[in-house]
């Protein structure tokens, strides 16, 4: 029924489709390299001090990180109810397990040191680690069936089952988050610590790039070849995803000592790029269906009346500068480097007694 | 997995699996707002007054705060995406409306009680105290703000304003949103909800503080948490009933039936009397029951002899307007849970006011039997808040938004199996974090705070986590 209503987005409907995805990419970028923390965490903390020195670099910031991921839920619940709605149920067990995962990565943070005894704690470090590992997995999934093609039929009803949703496509997809934010997390981790932690996540880096190069490039070549060969429309500008590989390319050499700023970059780029190829692959539509063009979701189908997005709109242009402001201030309150001064380092991380 | 759960619809598990996560949700927020709002008062104290007393009890309560608080968030995430999970339909129709006081929740609320709570976690030492300060209570008032928000979402569907309805979609379309912020159920709800939470926070710190001073351990800073938390109790409780009431006016205006269901009155009446207690059947043939005359109709309508309206009426002016069906909630539940819900209110108002008298009289100290009553009341209003939503959300069916979408429509088109999963899943992961949570709160909370001088109190924890 809501199909019938025009098919090219107004002005205020693309704007809120770019803010939406302006959001998923922040979220991808700040919570891709807590991931990242979360799954090297059993790797590169080869002792208790080195775990505490691992999960205190994202300490401050990991929820202000997934509040991103609530707004941009929030704001497409609000711009976008038909996407909301059919996004949420549809991919019903994979969101159960990210939720899950979020669930038991959240409360690991707070409680693994609040006991002193070991077993609590490497339960919880497992928490972490299964915790963050699967939802990198996970969206990399659905973002791909996104632009893959969901089973959706007329009306937006869903025909198929969970396994339509884990096809080979997809599964690429996946992976490709899966890897690249471990690299992010690899590159935060040499930016933000030192010593042991800091040379074991510049040699993990290192290790991974290549992988992550090949599995990332063949993604990008499949999506690229789907979106042009059969029946999606969307209006990738080649470059965009061009400049995501040559990033990726930069990053195993990048990542040594003075460059880690620049790796860290490195890997940012990478992670905005890829996202927002795949969501301008999608472009007029928010959810492709694999059944039949005639059932896509467009953007103008999915979106909610223009007054809502108006109210939004405001909303968003006097709040959003407050919120960008003080995130930005807490990476610079806490931009020195975590850990316990090791000989040849200078220790700026002992506090100066006061 | 479908054959175990045939028979069992998908709305009655999705209604079943939406009330507990979100009376879980519940359990935890109402601590997180009231605590929150109680150490920032109490680091306020400790910067003022220099005194390291506070400073200990900061951190105390600061710790129990903080492990409460990871919970709080962990189970909102849930509360965040279920509605498109298991309401889809009813995700379309209202995301119009409901949509952007969740979207704006998370903007104006969330980014700032978590990013400010992350600098207060952190920031010790790192900022200057005026800044750490400030930092404890920009979180409070994100929290503050967030229950803002999320009530104005909730109370639109107790009472629609601001809409029309788009007759080619079906959906609800906003026109006024000013009238969404400024909903008179919004405004009654919110500092119902509000004052309920600085009373969570109030009892539990007051039981808390009371244990201490049973045991002698550190009197002085126990001393001053009691009475804060004293006076604390004694406002909110009686802000709470006094809001509770303009809620219940409300509801014979906007939601006779539930009135009516919580009141189990099947007949409208003049002069209602109000029921205190029943055993036995509801209805006409109760075995027991106290009456209080004409207090229903003071209760409801503000007068002596008012007209409040009877279960059967209502009944039969709603199938008139809405078409055959049935429009009475579970009257038993709205019935008891409203009744536990004031009780218990009641009785915080007098463990508020016993205190007070107790302070003025110096002898708060000496008087275990109320200081065990008072680490008893700790329960009180986790109870209260439980069934006050209970109440609120039962009396509301069969609608989801009053008069305009039933929850039967309002379901997911999906299989059973599905939401039975999330159903058991999410039951058993929140039921084994509950037992770990309350395990970690007592551990925490019964242990004495060590005494520190004043350059270990300055001392700046290098790992937290
Ligand atoms: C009256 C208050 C109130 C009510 C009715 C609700 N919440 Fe809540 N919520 C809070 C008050 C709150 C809070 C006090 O602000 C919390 C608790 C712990 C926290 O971090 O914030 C919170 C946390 C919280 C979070 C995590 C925020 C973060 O990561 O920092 C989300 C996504 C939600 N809530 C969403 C919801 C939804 C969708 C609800 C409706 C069903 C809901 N809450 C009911
Ligand atoms: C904005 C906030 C809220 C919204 C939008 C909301 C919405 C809903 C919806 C969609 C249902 C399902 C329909 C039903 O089964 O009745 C429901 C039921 C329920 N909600 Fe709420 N709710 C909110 C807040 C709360 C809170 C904070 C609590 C309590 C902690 C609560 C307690 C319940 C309960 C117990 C049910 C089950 C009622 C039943 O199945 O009969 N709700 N609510
Ligand atoms: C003392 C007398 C009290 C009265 C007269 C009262 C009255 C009410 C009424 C009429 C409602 C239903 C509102 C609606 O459905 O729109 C309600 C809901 C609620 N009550 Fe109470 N209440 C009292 C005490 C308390 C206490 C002590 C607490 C918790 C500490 C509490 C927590 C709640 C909550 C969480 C809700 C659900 C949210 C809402 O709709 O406001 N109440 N109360």
């Amino acid at each position: 029924m809501l199909a019938l209503i025009s098919t090219s987005p107004s002005g205020l409907e693309q704007l809120w489709f770019a803010l939406i995805g302006v959001l998923w990419l922040g979220y991808f970028f700040l919570e891709g390299f807590d991931f990242g923390v979360g799954i090297l965490l059993p790797f590169l903390g080869k002792n208790d001090n080195d775990r505490r020195v691992i999960v205190n670099t994202i300490g401050p910031v990991w929820d202000g990180n997934e509040v991103w991921l609530l707004t941009a839920g929030g704001a497409t619940f609000a711009a976008f109810p038909q996407w909301y709605a059919t996004v949420f149920s549809g991919f019903y067990l994979p969101l159960f397990l990210i939720l899950a995962a979020l669930i038991f990565r959240g409360v690991a943070f707070e409680f693994r040191h609040k006991r002193e005894d070991a077993t609590w704690t490497k339960w919880w470090d497992r928490a972490i680690f299964w915790g963050s590992a699967l939802p990198a997995l996970l969206w990399g999934v659905a973002f791909a069936d996104f632009v893959h093609g969901v089973p959706m039929a007329a009306n937006y009803s869903w025909t198929g089952t969970f396994f339509d949703l884990v096809k080979p496509y997809a599964l690429l997809g996946g992976l490709s988050t899966l890897a690249l934010f471990t690299l992010h997390g690899s590159t935060f981790l040499g930016l933000k610590t030192h010593g042991d932690v800091r040379q074991r996540a510049r040699v993990v880096g290192k290790a991974l790039a290549p992988a992550t190069f090949a599995i990332v490039t063949g993604f990008l070549a499949w999506t690229y070849l789907t979106a042009h060969n059969t029946h999606h429309t969307g209006l990738v500008p080649p470059l965009l995803p061009i400049a995501g590989v040559i990033a990726l390319a930069g990053v195993g050499w990048l990542i040594r000592d003075r460059l880690e700023g620049w790796a860290f970059l490195a890997t940012a780029i990478v992670i905005v790029a890829f996202f927002t190829t795949l969501l301008l692959n999608l472009y007029p539509n928010v959810l492709v269906s694999s059944v039949s063009p005639h059932f896509d979701m467009t953007i103008a189908a999915a979106a909610s009346h223009p007054y809502t997005l108006k109210v939004m709109s405001w909303v968003a242009l006097i709040f959003t500068p407050f919120v960008l402001l003080y995130q930005t201030w807490t990476y610079i309150i806490f931009k020195r480097r975590v850990g316990h001064p090791s000989p040849g380092e200078i220790s700026s991380s002992v506090p100066a007694q006061r | 997995m479908n054959s175990l759960v045939a028979g069992i619809s998908t709305l009655s598990l999705a209604r079943w699996q939406f009330g507990i996560t979100t009376v879980f949700h519940f359990l935890f927020v109402p601590l997180t707002i009231g605590l929150g709002l109680l150490v920032a008062i109490l680091q306020t104290a400790s910067y003022r007054t220099g005194d390291l007393a506070y400073e200990r009890m900061t951190r105390f309560f600061g710790k129990l705060f903080l492990v409460n608080f990871a919970i709080g968030v962990v189970t909102g995430i849930v509360q965040e995406f279920q509605f498109g999970m298991d309401w889809s339909r009813y995700s379309v129709f209202v995301g119009n409306i409901f949509g952007a006081p969740l979207a704006i929740e998370g903007l104006l609320a969330f980014f700032m009680e978590s990013t400010f709570l992350g600098i207060w976690i952190f920031g010790r030492g790192r900022v200057s105290k005026r800044v750490h300060l400030a930092s404890i209570w920009l979180a409070s008032l994100g929290t503050i703000l967030s229950a803002a928000f999320i009530m104005a979402a909730n109370s639109w569907m107790q009472h629609p304003v601001g809409y029309v309805i788009d007759p080619t979609t079906h959906q609800a379309v906003m026109t006024n949103f000013w009238a969404v912020l400024t909903n008179s159920t919004f405004l009654a709800a919110y500092g119902h909800v509000l004052f309920a939470a600085f009373l969570t926070g109030g009892a539990f710190a007051l039981g808390v503080a009371a244990y201490h001073l049973r045991k002698n351990h550190d009197k002085v800073a126990f001393g001053k948490v009691a009475r804060i938390a004293i006076v604390v109790t004694l406002l909110s409780s009686v802000g709470t009933a006094f809001l509770g009431d303009s809620q219940a006016k409300l509801l014979e205006k906007q939601q006779p039936m539930k009135m009516a269901a919580a009141e189990a009155l099947y007949n409208t009446e003049s002069g209602a009397s109000f029921s205190l207690l029943t055993i036995g059947d509801l209805g006409d043939n109760p075995i027991f029951q106290i009456r209080l005359p004409h207090i229903l109709s003071v209760l409801a309508t503000n007068t002596w002899n008012g007209k409040v309206q009877g279960i059967n009426q209502l009944e039969k002016k709603a199938t008139a307007e809405y078409g055959a069906g049935s429009y009475v909630p579970l009257i038993w539940l709205c019935y008891w849970s409203f009744r536990i819900m004031v009780g218990l209110g009641i009785l915080l108002v007098l463990l508020g006011g016993v205190g007070l008298w107790l302070v003025r009289k110096k002898r708060l100290e000496k008087s275990p039997r109320f200081l065990r009553f008072a680490t008893w009341m700790i329960a009180a209003p986790f109870i209260a808040n439980s069934f006050g939503w209970i109440f609120t959300e039962v009396g509301r069916q069969p609608w989801v938004v009053y008069g305009l979408l039933s929850t039967s429509k309002a379901v997911s088109v999906i299989s059973p199996g599905y939401v039975a999963t999330s159903l058991i899943g999410f039951t058993a992961i929140y039921t084994f974090l509950a037992v770990i949570e309350i395990g970690l709160m007592f551990r925490i909370a019964k242990e004495p705070p060590a005494i520190e001088t004043l350059e270990e109190s300055e001392r700046i924890p290098e790992l937290i986590y």
